[in-house]
């Protein structure tokens, strides 16, 4: 059994029974699980844990899934690797990356969309659904395929092939809207209210975005169960940077880490960046931009978590940093060579942001910092072509060392 | 014909220079749409407002192009429903 107790608004407290809801009757305000944090704490230590599956399931006491119903695609346990060489270079002693850029579907919503989908077989929906521009898409399609459900993805038409693909692989719908991103938004609202589908993001929202929190408790119990000093997220909707937070606390009220005394950083990416704007002007409202970044993954232009991002950065003593559009392929370039891990767009505003932080002296040079990675540069390619760029040569010993020679002498004028 | 009823709920964004602007008051006496507020924030330098239309569905669409037109911007109430 799982340790929900009800859904809560968040604004006005409102509670409502465990049902696909997602927006209070009364205000409008998102709903959110509540848990029976007293049940939680008799049964949960240290050692279950550790007796649990090397997925993000041995935390199901912390999620509002049953068990028995949870949808194992062995997500999450993802490695937290110690970044030395990066570290020298942004003059950082103890940092890390979270590297949840191996999931099965390669990014970090096989978290969200696992606890989602497995809330939609509990609800018996027939149908797994989601908008999305890319990770999203993947992901649920990967999910209904294993849970044997029919599967619906929808997204603007002029999305890039490769992003088709990737969900299209697992036999999903492909719905391509013919429409602008306000009108596939207003589609799917529409869809979700009328009909009995499980639109991971939209009905099964307050569920859905609970699988974020599984990033912080492994990053603790990684480190021998504790908090890092400095947490850098990327933002998006402000889900994930909230819901780490949370997650941190929860640990500390149930003792199993001393305190949540991390301090939180949010990164997004220049051109699509209403948090960082809002922090800047020192006030929780977060004025809605149209997006114009390369970092699709990020460009969520009116952000659902917007105003509970700036509160998470005011509780935590954080910040938030902006990525410069040109900065953001240098951050995933410069992250594969120094630590050998490829990352999209996403992990790029994450890297700028980490060394702005750096050079800003809002990281301490022995502060244990942990920077997340949240998805696969192979995602992207089209934002790194210019690495494509070999020394040519004939099946020939002296002309291949004699273009060789040619390469680093032109490397050696460009260093 | 039947008409047929509809309910929308919206979130406006205003912008500075619209802020003192009875634009919802206008919205209702345009169009044939209730509007019923349900939390609202106003600054001076920008506001926002969540709420319910009713009215006829294609009344509600002119309705949300009208306010669109003045430079408000209308929004889904849970903020973007797509993600990356």
């Amino acid at each position: 059994m799982s340790h929900v107790k009800s859904l809560s608004c968040r604004e006005c407290g409102s509670e409502y029974a465990v049902e696909p809801l997602y927006v209070c009757d009364f205000c409008f305000g998102p709903l959110e699980v509540r848990y029976d944090y007293d049940g939680i704490a008799r049964s949960i230590s240290r050692e279950r844990i550790a007796k649990g599956p090397l997925t993000m399931w041995r935390y199901h006491d912390l999620l509002p899934v049953d068990a028995a119903t949870a949808l194992d695609m062995s997500t999450g346990f993802t490695p937290l690797v110690r970044a030395r060489n990066l570290g020298r270079l942004l003059g950082l002693n103890n940092l890390y990356i979270k590297n949840d850029s191996v999931n099965p579907t390669f990014s970090f919503k096989d978290r969200v969309v696992s606890v989602a989908s497995a809330k939609a077989l509990e609800f018996e929906f027939d149908t797994l659904a989601c908008a999305s521009t890319g990770n999203l898409a993947g992901s649920v399609s990967a999910h209904g395929a294993k849970a044997g459900i029919k599967t619906m993805v929808f997204f603007p038409s002029d999305l890039e092939r490769g992003k088709i693909l990737g969900a299209g692989i697992y036999g999903a719908t492909l719905v391509a809207v013919d429409g602008t991103y306000d009108q596939v938004n207003r589609l799917c609202s529409e869809l979700a209210d009328n009909h009995r589908w499980a639109f991971v993001n939209i009905n099964m929202r307050p569920f859905y975005s609970e699988g974020s929190k599984t990033l912080a408790y492994e990053v603790a119990e990684q480190l021998g169960w504790r908090a890092p000093d400095v947490c850098v997220v990327p933002g998006a909707s402000g889900s994930l940077f909230t819901k780490i937070w949370k997650g941190l606390n929860e640990l500390a009220d149930l003792g199993l880490i001393d305190s949540a005394h991390t301090k939180m950083h949010i990164a997004q990416a220049k051109g699509c960046s209403p948090i960082v704007s809002a922090y800047d002007e020192d006030t929780p409202h977060v004025r809605p931009v149209t997006p114009d970044t390369i970092a699709k993954s990020l460009a969520i232009g009116n952000p659902a978590d917007g105003f509970y991002s700036i509160k998470t950065i005011e509780a935590s003593g954080g910040s938030a940093v902006a990525a410069p559009e040109e900065e953001i392929v240098e951050g995933i370039r410069l992250l594969a060579e120094t630590e050998g891990i490829f990352t999209e767009t996403a992990g790029g505003v994450v890297i700028s942001g980490l060394r702005a932080l750096a050079r800003q002296g809002k990281i301490k040079p022995d502060d244990l910092a942990v920077a997340y990675i949240t998805g696969n540069g192979l995602k992207t390619q089209e934002v790194v072509e210019e690495v494509v760029d070999p020394v040519f040569t004939t099946p020939d010993y002296d002309d291949f060392m004699s273009s060789l020679a040619t390469r680093e002498e032109r490397n050696g004028k460009r260093g | 014909m039947a008409r047929i009823m509809a309910k929308r709920r919206v979130r406006f964004t205003f912008p500075q220079s619209l802020i003192t602007e009875p634009l919802i008051y206008n919205l209702g006496r345009r169009f044939e749409i209730v509007t019923n507020i349900r939390r609202a924030d106003v600054r001076d330098n920008m506001g926002w407002v969540l709420l319910e239309l009713e009215g006829d569905e294609d009344e509600i669409v002119r309705g949300l192009e009208w306010m669109r037109g003045a430079g408000v911007r209308v929004d889904p109430i849970t903020g973007d429903l797509i993600e990356g």
